[in-house]
């Protein structure tokens, strides 16, 4: 029962790069130890807060997607509360998403086919132009 | 691709007015009203769109219809990521904006509402007011 997840935190932004890299490794070897899988690990860098969080303006984002199940999550999430430089996080479920427009997305391309032979019956590629404008 | 520029132009000029709405019978065009939804071509007495009303100085004008921005430009993915495109359907204090003035449909007002949500849990969109 493997899930995938969206886990984004911001941490304090006057955490060091190296202590970064240590909780992002620590929380790495929390999902790998209960069977999880990292996919993807993306510092989105210094941004601007919407509203202070404890007293901070700025935070560094850090995005990490992740696969495994629901009790990884609980785990990771308590993690995260109890890491002090880390100010707030959200855990989004992604793979239903991904899902859903991947359908879509193999629903679009079947109909562009359809509707781009007649209108070209040679090639595909010229046909793929009216389709695209249209 | 014509018809997506001009709306666009007029959206942005919209914004500032959003949260306030014309005031009576008063104005003789309500183009001015605090709608960001992209509105197709001019159709009048178009299905539900083109209303025509005799104005204080018995000139007419018509309703655009608005029209879904997802639906028209084929934006499937509404993430709580995309800061650009949810900032559009926020106010200026921070409001979600109603389907009546965007036009946006009703599947794609809860995914919007859902991810303008998210977006402000994690400090992207702010809960009230602007983003200091």
């Amino acid at each position: 029962m493997n899930r995938t997840y969206e886990l984004m935190f911001i941490v304090r932004p006057d955490m060091a790069e190296e202590d970064q890299d240590k909780l992002i490794s620590t929380l790495e070897s929390a999902v790998t130890s209960t069977g999880g899988q990292v996919k993807n690990v993306e510092r989105m860098g210094k941004r601007r807060l919407a509203y202070t969080v404890r007293r901070f303006h700025d935070g560094i984002y850090v995005l990490l997607t992740v696969e495994g199940s629901g009790g990884l999550i609980h785990e990771l999430e308590r993690r995260l509360r109890v890491t002090e430089p880390v100010i707030k996080f959200l855990t989004v479920r992604i793979d239903e998403e991904q899902k859903r427009l991947e359908k879509i997305k193999a629903i679009r391309a079947a109909r562009r086919k359809v509707s781009a032979t007649p209108a070209a019956a040679g090639g595909e590629a010229a046909g793929e132009v009216p389709a695209v404008t249209a | 691709m014509a018809d997506e520029t001009r709306p666009m132009a007029t959206a942005g000029a919209e914004t500032s007015s959003a949260g306030e709405r014309p005031a009576g019978g008063e104005r003789p065009e309500r183009s001015d009203r605090p709608d960001r939804g992209d509105r197709r071509g001019f159709r009048p007495g178009g299905p539900g769109g083109g209303r025509g009303e005799g104005g204080p100085g018995g000139r007419k004008y018509f309703r655009r219809k608005k029209v879904c921005k997802f639906c028209v430009e084929k934006i499937e993915a509404i993430n709580y990521k995309d800061t650009r495109l949810l900032a559009q359907f926020v106010a200026e204090s921070g409001k979600i904006v109603p389907r009546r003035l965007t036009g946006v449909c009703t599947p794609h007002q809860r995914r919007l509402s859902s991810a303008i949500k998210q977006a402000r849990n994690i400090a992207l969109l702010p809960f009230a007011g602007r983003a200091s």
